[in-house]
């Protein structure tokens, strides 16, 4: 026991724990800006996992890192778009439209692996490429903060570049003041000449673009090749985060470490003698853990102030 | 009228997905800078027709001209470009977003990618010291009263360019008082040259306010009158297609036992807010107890109350003497209340079950539908169908068919029966008549009455001061949570009375209102 | 045309179209990853109707869909949206395991008891879910997602540490007790008494939701929750017992995959019945009666993928392909309603006219 806690109050563990919120940070943003346009993208699971297989697939096949990107970026775009077509135009209920993209993705990148390679597990036989990890001059000669901060992957800077991008979108530009309105009054926003079905558009593709670029993150930085099922419900935590950080970015961040942590305590974890299953259940029964917490908050916030301003009386 | 036209909708007809025909051939024509009425029974096509001239839906067929160019408008901004703004009767703002950002929304300042808030805030403030509309321009929208919203809605309008103003019974929500201080504003804005469209179907309001007067009825143009020319009992007749009688005649009749019992009723909200404020009443048997108010008073939680929907009041409420603190709805129910709700379209149906299912919502336990086995009796059930819409008057195609495909006054005749025919001892009648045509309005009232003449407790909550005086036998005025006024006697009490109470101006002092116990 | 007439028409348009698209997807797909696509397609389509055996595991495959798809239109019906019957499944395959590995019991009881057991375990898991909307207002959406690993890793845990089979190389159990096991009915094939269950239970179901009380409230509680409170019936609790009934049947339904088909506990993931489920009663359109029809459908996909995978060079994940790409199509609300409503608008105006004229004969 000592070794783990040891483990926890670790650099290394710090370093890691960064490592592991990585995707589930950058789709929790996306979902941070879906759910304030006001649509629940339970598509974020379907379209990581396409785009960890497109982006290996494009890096092997385009023989390089950014023809991966491309073909990983352009995968999860499609994807989206597919997804608000179908949302937006054909009506059909968010909820039911992701979980039809998720299926797809199971089914098609085991079919493209198989088509590709003839393995059904992973893409090891194809030539990888990953970002690069990226040193911070300076910063990385600090003692303990230089091996926390520095040397990560590349996405990673993005991801946290990201949450203030997010945050300059919501509350600094007008496209985000549309969004921020079409969420909480669509029909306010469309009366006054807002287009509310484009301005969703935007906000799935952008959405999309972030849920990609953490879905390459699986494939292409914390692994350096796809394995089949490897995104293994974080799209849905991220969706978790997103809510329980009431879709705000800064929200969306510290609600997103809050599951890391817990995930990546149960690597820590794999020291003791415990059932290995027990161990992997941690990320999602803390999930399952933090929303509840979250609601119960929420509900006696609400009846708190009500009983003090009986109090009061 | 002589003046240049602003807009003319020609041979307009609209048929909706559901099969309904809101609109057929309806011609419609607006001169500029005139105030012009539009007016009709709820259902009549006013507001789809309105819709239409905004964008939000698409005429089946049919011509639009603004200022005498053909335009095909297919979307809010596309009828904003063209100078049209409207003041929706639910206001269309973002609770959340401040006054500025909601006043700017659509037609952001810019700053490069960025949003220019300073513009933003100068371009407000500038259009709210023009038109002498004052508004707390950084405050949340939710913060707000309700006239203070109409205002932002107005300023809104203004700011995206509006020369043509559509107002969509912009004074169902406004007390007298305000509603006089909106009026000054828009003879202001007419006489600086702008339109205006003015829908309503309160008469004395088009008579002061309008110069001119399109009447429709069942979607289809009734005539245009200069509104000096014609009597309110002609644009009445014109409307309905029969004479209404605004005046209703009341047997006299000997109140009965007390069924309703309120005091020291209190409550706070979610919010902490507090809603009511130490209410105590009481009501008979064979009477109608009024209970007027500008929305937001206290009304909706008095109700919701009594019927059970909301507990954790302070206080005591009781029915024929019974306690109703700490019961479930159903326990409420069974002890004789019926409740006719305010929004009957999402607590008073469901859609896009049947009728007959929509009828037995609150009888679900009731042996009668119960066959042997402990399953539904369809047969009873179908039977009991039939019977209701038959004795309700309820125009439909068949008890099976989809509640959600009827018009609003017969879903609120199916309300109606539900609600009376579980034989109730007290009937809470909150707004039975908003939204509903003159025709089943009518029926509602007369039933209402046979309630009280038959020896129920009525407690009638409406904002249509008319009926609240023909209808109520005592009345009482809610003002911020509390009774501001009792009257024993509505047969001298003017709509103008009710006003002042309803305003806070005036108060009552607390012997006289304390007769409502009596 | 009346506006019923309208729907059923545009509805058989709209299934049929669905099915082309489906049809163009699947030959796309197949043309672009086969070297022999003719020989794939024939093995596709035609390969499951070829012999006893390959009809009898488009039943047998049919069986566990069936019961998840109940579980799932239960769930839909009360306007929640937990996923929950992927976990109840997996989780009654544990159960039932558990009991016919370690309690020995007579013929025929053991495997009501595994059953019974599996339908608990099904329902306790499906109702955490529930109670925690019901309480705290915590999204169903999510939470049941996570459960269903949770129950993944927990069964997986069950066979691992307890009853594995230490000769064999791959994860299996011991040999279930064959006093557990439910009885072959059709010769030649695996059809097991569990498809029979699985149909009296689709009966049950059916009557349940249109002809029962609590049917009556959960119809009325899907269809408006704040009208269903109004009228007084605690439409929570209506949500709960939706949830909690569904948990049974999916439970139940895992039971019986595991002691009808199989002889060993052999999954080392759970097999996404429940996933599929959702397609299934989505297909069959709220109507327990049309789900062994649907299930049917989608079990002859899975059926022809198995077949094609083994005789050619396309793999059978293009069953699941296929299952994305219909769903996406059955939930698109918009889908033909351009034409329904050109139809409508016809039959309105029709029916005005008439009445004109009727009212006009009237008053000449």
């Amino acid at each position: 026991m000592s070794t783990v806690l040891a483990n926890i109050f670790s650099a290394e563990f710090v370093y890691m724990w960064i490592r592991v919120v990585t995707p589930i940070l950058l789709a929790s943003l996306g979902g941070c800006i879906c759910n304030q346009a006001g649509v629940v993208n339970l598509g974020l699971e379907g379209i990581m996992l396409l785009s960890a297989l497109a982006g290996v697939i494009g890096g092997a096949y385009g023989g390089g890192l950014l023809a991966g990107v491309a073909c990983g970026l352009g995968v999860a775009l499609l994807v989206s778009l597919i997804f608000a077509y179908f949302h937006l135009n054909m009506e059909a209920d968010a909820t039911l439209c992701g979980t039809a993209i998720n299926t797809f993705a199971a089914g098609a990148t085991v079919m493209a692996l198989f088509t590709l390679t003839g393995e059904k597990g992973t893409s090891s036989s194809l030539l990888s490429f990953s970002f690069p990890t990226i040193n911070i001059p300076l910063i990385d000669r600090i003692p303990i903060l230089g091996s926390i901060v520095s040397g990560h992957n590349f996405v990673t800077y993005v991801a946290f570049l990201a949450v203030f991008l997010t945050w300059f979108l919501f509350y600094r530009t007008p496209l985000g003041l549309r969004i921020r309105s079409i969420g909480e009054n669509p029909d306010a926003a469309a009366s006054v000449g807002v287009n509310v079905r484009r301005t969703r558009y935007v906000a799935i593709l952008l959405c999309g673009l972030l849920t990609g670029m953490g879905g390459m993150y699986m494939s292409m930085g914390y692994l350096s090749m796809f394995t089949r099922g490897m995104v293994a419900g974080r799209g849905f935590i991220a969706l978790a985060a997103a809510a329980m950080g009431q879709s705000t970015p800064i929200g969306a961040l510290l609600s997103s470490m809050l599951f890391a942590f817990f995930e990546s305590i149960s690597n820590t974890l794999q020291l003791l003698a415990l059932p290995s299953q027990f161990i992997r259940m941690l990320p999602y029964v803390a999930t399952i853990l933090g929303l509840t917490i979250y609601s119960i908050q929420k509900k006696n916030k609400a009846y708190a102030r009500a009983q003090a301003a009986v109090q009061e009386k | 009228m002589h003046g240049e036209e602003a807009l003319r909708m020609e041979n307009i007809t609209k048929v909706y997905p559901n099969g309904v025909i809101a609109n057929s051939d309806i011609n419609f024509s607006v001169m500029k800078g005139e105030i012009h009425a539009l007016s009709g029974e709820n259902g009549a096509g006013k507001s789809t027709l309105m819709k239409m001239l905004f964008g939000i839906e698409q005429p089946t067929r049919g011509d639009i001209y603004v200022n005498g160019e053909k335009k095909v408008i297919s979307s809010s901004a596309e009828a904003i470009s063209l100078g049209i703004g409207m003041v929706h009767q639910h206001f269309m703002l973002v609770p959340s977003l401040s006054v500025v950002e909601n006043m700017v929304l659509g037609q952001e300042p810019r700053r490069g990618v960025m949003l220019d808030r300073k513009t933003a805030k100068a371009q407000a403030k500038e259009v709210s010291e023009k038109y002498h509309l004052g508004v707390p321009l950084d405050a949340p929208v939710y913060d707000l009263s309700v006239g203070q919203k109409q205002k932002v809605e107005i300023l809104k309008a203004l700011l995206h360019g509006a020369k043509i103003l559509i107002l969509d019974e912009p004074t169902a929500v406004l007390t007298p008082q305000e509603t006089q201080e909106l009026f000054i504003e828009l003879k202001n804005l007419r006489d600086d040259g702008y339109t205006v469209i003015f829908i309503s179907h309160k008469l004395n309001e088009v008579r002061e306010l309008c110069d001119r007067i399109t009447i429709i009825r069942h979607g289809r143009t009734m005539g245009v009158y200069d509104v000096r020319d014609v009597s309110e009992r002609e644009i009445s007749r014109l409307m309905v297609g029969r004479d209404v009688v605004l005046h209703m005649d009341r047997t006299p009749t000997m109140p009965g036992d007390v069924v309703l019992d309120v005091e020291g009723l209190s409550y706070w909200n979610h919010y902490g807010k507090q809603r009511l404020n130490g209410i105590s009443l009481r009501a008979r048997r064979n009477e109608v107890l009024g209970v007027a108010g500008v929305e937001g008073n206290g009304q909706a939680e008095l109700v919701d109350i009594i019927s059970g929907n909301l507990s954790r009041f302070q206080g005591s409420v009781r029915v024929l003497g019974k306690e109703v603190s700490g019961m479930s709805i159903r326990q409420v129910r069974e002890l004789g209340v019926s409740y006719i709700p305010e929004d009957r379209m999402t607590m008073g149906m469901a859609g896009d079950l049947s009728i007959t299912d929509n009828l037995m919502a609150d009888k679900s336990y009731r042996d009668r539908f119960v066959g042997k086995v402990g399953l539904l009796d369809k047969k009873s059930i179908q039977e009991y169908g039939a019977e209701m819409v038959e004795r309700y008057q309820v125009v439909c195609k068949s008890p099976d068919q989809p509640i959600s495909s009827l018009s609003g006054g017969n879903i609120q005749k199916v309300v109606l029966a539900r609600e009376l025919s579980s034989n109730p001892e007290l009937v809470i009648a909150d707004q039975p008549t908003r939204g509903v045509d003159v025709g089943a309005s009518e029926f509602i009232r007369q039933e209402l009455r046979n309630l009280r003449d038959q020896g129920k407790c009525v407690l009638l909550v409406s904002s249509d001061l008319n009926e609240l005086l023909g209808l109520s036998d005592r009345l009482i005025v809610l003002c911020d949570g509390g009774i501001a006024a009792y009257f024993a006697d509505t047969s001298e009490v003017t709509e103008e009375d009710l006003g002042r109470f309803m305003l806070g101006i005036d108060r009552q002092a607390d012997e006289e209102i304390a007769g409502v116990r009596a | 045309m009346n506006n019923k007439q309208i729907n059923l028409l545009v509805d058989a348009v709209k299934l049929l179209l669905i099915m082309v698209i489906t049809l163009a997807v699947i030959a796309a797909i197949i043309f672009s990853v086969s070297d022999d696509p003719l020989n794939a397609l024939y093995n596709f389509f035609v390969g499951p109707f070829l012999s006893m055996r390959r009809i009898g595991n488009i039943v047998e495959g049919a069986c566990p869909l069936t019961f998840t798809a109940m579980a799932v239109m239960l769930i839909f019906k009360a306007g929640q949206f937990s996923m929950i019957s992927e976990g109840s499944f997996f989780i009654g395959t544990g159960v039932a395991m558990s009991i016919s590995l370690a309690v020995p019991m007579p013929t025929g009881l053991h495997a009501l008891v595994a059953l019974l057991g599996a339908a608990l375990a099904g329902a306790f898991i499906a109702f955490i879910p529930a109670i925690l909307k019901k309480t705290w207002d915590v999204s169903e959406v999510v939470t049941s997602i996570m459960l269903n690993y949770v129950c993944e890793f927990f069964v997986i845990y069950l066979v691992t540490y307890h009853f594995k089979e230490t000769s064999s190389s791959s994860l299996a159990s011991w040999e279930l007790a064959p006093t557990s096991l439910l009885p072959k009915i059709v010769p030649g094939t695996n059809i097991h008494l569990g498809v029979i269950l699985a149909l009296l239970l689709c009966v049950g179901c059916w009557v349940l939701t249109n002809r029962s009380r609590f049917g009556y409230q959960l119809r009325l509680t899907g269809s408006n929750p704040s009208f269903s409170h109004y009228a007084g019936i605690k439409e929570t609790g209506v949500m709960v017992g939706a949830q909690v009934i569904a948990g049974t049947i999916a439970g139940m339904g895992g039971g019986v995959e595991l002691l009808g088909m199989y002889n060993r506990f052999k999954w080392t993931t759970s097999p996404g019945f429940g996933w599929t489920g959702i397609v299934v009663a989505l297909l069959a359109k709220d109507n327990p009666l049309l789900i062994p029809l649907s299930a049917c459908f989608f079990s002859y996909i899975n059926t022809g993928a198995n077949i094609m995978a083994m005789n050619s060079d396309v793999s059978n994940d293009v069953a699941q392909i296929i299952q994305g790409v219909i769903m996406m199509l059955i939930v698109s609300g918009a889908l033909l309603q351009r034409w329904r409503q050109k139809l409508v608008v016809r039959a309105a105006e029709k029916e005005q006219a008439e009445a004109a004229a009727v009212s006009a004969s009237v008053e000449a």
